[in-house]
């Protein structure tokens, strides 16, 4: 064990662990500020901001040796008897003039900038700052730019920090940011012609601690401290990275990636992070429906399930249970595959069940610091095949189903699907005409719907709680952040509605019932932490809870500050 | 700002003396100032008026809390730049601000839509205290009347038709931050 000492204070860090002064310094609770060091990039040293007083303890003699002069903790290893200090005269003094410096030619638009509000100079300025201006420079102003389709600069708002300049190298790999002139000119930008437009470009928004950097497509939509986040997952590839929703007055306005290293590290894709058009389109399902020749009538909750229940149980006794298929889409959470199986069981005992269309595009694409956009776009194949695998012995898949569909083996269907984009076509749906009963339960309509005796509106992964299994075997747990839409209810509470519980549904506790049930499940018996379970090899893991490392900045936000002064009388 | 803040001047109540503990000379004084508000009533020049056929006398109209304006720059310009620190700061949360990027060349963001839901509204001013360009004011206008709740929610073109009809007699208070930018106040 290396002992560290911080403004006074020991601490001890494992041997094995490399670490720098400032996250050495976390550990004792003592926070650095820093604007160039991000623990997913290379360190540069460049924003001055960290610098602090360091020195050696002799072990023997216990006599300590200071440096002259300071150093940047970001680039300081913290070694057995380093001695830091950070709240010397000497560090707070250039603290003052890191913060007065890059306030020279900073305007202060906090009032119409973005990043009010989770801005570090913002924060910095009332720990570090000088209440006044001394010098009355008129900053240097440079009209705001497009850098790619999700990325907009303010040129004169940038600290230089190269953070983004980093990630496009060293994470991205597509280098298309640079620093272009010198001194108080220098600007970042792209090669003309060459935009920021690959799957990862949203990030350098995150990684930005000022406003230099804003998400066009959330530009001017709220400001920060009226949104709350919830913790979830990221259902749009079977990467399952792990993200934060940030919602307000029933709406979602932004998705931002969630540190967590047995997954996505600090990062997130684009399609992730921009393509949820789908959660408040107008054109979402919000009742029950039925079809009487081309017309679909709405029906209220208890009546329209218990007259689907009435129509499988139909079928099932008619033609028998094995002519009944329920079909679990692969973007239903855990908790809801296993509650529609068991209810498919209930049925009938020999029911088929069926595992969902699952979508496919084009190659993994597979990062330089080795983030994958995967080509299986669903969040949860895995977790329902280990459900279905419980129930049935062999798997039938989307394909299996088109063909017992041709050779007229099926007369009803139960179909799961709430897919975020069209996923089905008449051709498709054509094959389904010769049921004498097809339920749909869906988010948008397609034309599958439009065949359906029945539709069920589904909801979308931020309107619910579950868990998802992704690529890996690594099962993780979403908090629902909005309500479902208009008229709509979470699919775990129609499925246990049918199965005839009473009550409200809630996730743990069906979680718990699958981990009892299916051995595959077995190791998230007592609930899933935060950072994930791999049910597979059981090795996770688990990250020191600090805000350091993560994309969310380490001081009090806005409203903690706020609370914080009202505590005190 | 933290509470152990040099600038913070923390202050304590005053201790009671004697006479203040007997109450007497307390009760003197109200009595004092009763009979003095009699005699100006008599006179002619008191406190209560024959409303609404007789306008009460304002000593200040420009710290009444009275309507909202959102006042125009230079330009004919709404001044409101959308920053949403009114929203924020009203107990009421009466203020519904819809912001997007301004179609003029020298500002950024502007209000698409400003509404304010006056019966919402408590009248405590904290949005002009929190607003950082002077847009939204409280005018002295006091006697607001509707006949419907819709008429009463104040859309931007309302509230800047406000503007124009008290500017004559209320000034705009400041002239400080125009666009957003606190650098332009030099």
């Amino acid at each position: 064990m290396a002992t560290i000492t911080v403004d006074g204070q020991d601490i001890q860090i494992g041997d094995a662990e490399r670490l720098n002064v400032i996250q050495a310094a976390d550990r004792a609770g003592v926070a650095i500020p820093f604007y160039c060091w991000h623990p997913g990039l290379s360190v540069v040293a460049s924003c001055r901001m960290c610098l602090v007083e360091t020195g050696t303890k002799n072990k023997d003699t216990g006599e300590i040796t200071m440096m002259p002069k300071l150093v940047p903790a970001c680039q300081t290893p913290a070694k057995d008897g380093t001695v830091v200090v950070t709240n010397s005269e000497k560090v707070r003094a250039n603290q003052n003039f890191v913060q007065e410096g890059i306030l020279l030619d900073h305007p202060v638009d906090c009032p119409i900038c973005d990043q009010a509000g989770e801005c570090w100079l913002q924060d910095y300025y009332f720990n570090h700052g000088h209440q006044e201006r001394r010098a009355d420079v008129r900053p240097f102003t440079s009209k705001r730019r497009e850098m790619g389709p999700h990325v907009t600069l303010f040129a004169d708002r940038c600290v230089m920090c190269s953070r983004c300049v980093r990630f496009t190298r060293e994470v991205s790999g597509g280098g298309e940011l640079q620093i272009i002139d010198r001194g108080s000119h220098a600007e970042i930008d792209i090669f003309p012609g060459y935009p920021l437009d690959d799957k990862m470009s949203g990030n350098t928004n995150d990684i930005c601690p000022v406003g230099a950097l804003c998400s066009t497509d959330f530009l001017y939509e709220q400001r920060v401290w009226f949104m709350e986040p919830h913790d979830s997952v990221c259902t749009r590839c079977s990467t399952g990275c792990s993200v934060q929703f940030h919602v307000n007055n029933d709406q979602l306005y932004r998705i931002q990636p969630r540190y967590n290293p047995n997954v996505n590290d600090w990062w997130m894709c684009d399609l992730g992070r921009y393509e949820n058009g789908h959660v408040r389109a107008p054109e979402r399902i919000g009742s029950i429906k039925q079809r009487a020749a081309d017309k679909f009538t709405d029906h209220l909750w208890p009546e329209g399930l218990k007259a689907i229940h009435e129509a499988l149980a139909g079928v099932a006794a008619k033609s028998g249970g094995a002519k009944l298929a329920f079909v679990l889409s692969p973007y239903l959470t855990c908790e809801e595959a296993y509650l529609l199986a068991s209810y498919a069981r209930k049925t009938a005992p020999d029911t088929l069940l069926v595992l969902g269309k699952v979508p496919v595009v084009g190659q993994d694409e597979k990062f330089k610091s080795g983030f994958t956009v995967r080509a299986e776009r669903c969040p949860n194949r895995r977790g329902v095949e280990e459900v279905i695998r419980h129930f049935q012995a062999t798997i039938v898949d989307w394909a299996g189903l088109l063909t017992k569909l041709d050779a007229g083996e099926l007369a009803g269907v139960y179909l799961t699907a709430n897919y975020p984009d069209q996923w089905t076509d008449d051709a498709e749906a054509a094959k389904f005409e010769r049921l004498s009963l097809l339920v749909v339960h869906d988010i948008l309509p397609s034309a599958l719907a439009r065949k359906a005796h029945f539709i069920v509106p589904g909801a979308a992964s931020v309107e619910k709680d579950g868990s998802y299994v992704n690529h890996a075997g690594l099962i993780q747990t979403g908090e629902w952040g909005i309500r479902p839409a208009e008229g709509g209810h979470v699919d775990g509470q129609s499925f246990s509605d049918l199965l005839g519980r009473k009550g409200l549904y809630q996730a743990s506790g069906v979680l718990a019932e699958l981990a009892g049930a299916v051995p595959f499940f077995a190791r998230a018996a007592d609930g899933v932490p935060e950072a994930g379970l791999n049910l597979v090899t059981g090795e996770e893991k688990r990250p020191r809870t600090t805000a350091l490392g993560t994309v969310t900045h380490p001081l009090p936000t806005f409203r903690s500050i706020a609370s914080e002064m009202l505590e005190v009388e | 700002m933290k509470p152990d803040d040099k600038q913070i001047k923390w202050v304590k109540e005053p201790k009671l003396g004697l006479s203040g503990r007997m109450y007497l000379g307390p009760l003197l004084d109200g009595l004092a100032t009763t009979a003095r508000h009699m005699l100006s009533t008599a006179r002619g020049d008191g406190m209560t008026c024959q409303f609404p056929e007789e306008r009460p006398k304002f000593g200040n109209p420009l710290i009444y809390r009275g309507v909202h304006r959102l006042n125009k720059d230079e330009q004919g310009r709404v001044k409101c730049v959308a920053c949403f620190l009114c929203a924020t700061a009203c107990p009421a949360h009466c203020i519904d601000i819809i912001g997007t990027q301004s179609p003029w060349e020298d500002r950024e963001k502007y209000p698409q839509s400003f509404v304010i839901d006056e019966l919402r509204c408590i009248y405590c001013g904290m949005c002009e205290e929190a607003c950082p360009v002077d847009a939204i004011e409280l005018t002295a206008l006091f006697d607001l009347t509707g006949a419907s709740r819709e008429e009463m929610i104040f859309d931007k073109e309302k509230l800047l038709s406000v503007y124009d009809a008290t500017i004559e007699q209320e000034p705009m208070r400041s002239r400080q931050g125009a666009g957003g930018q606190g650098h332009s106040a030099s």
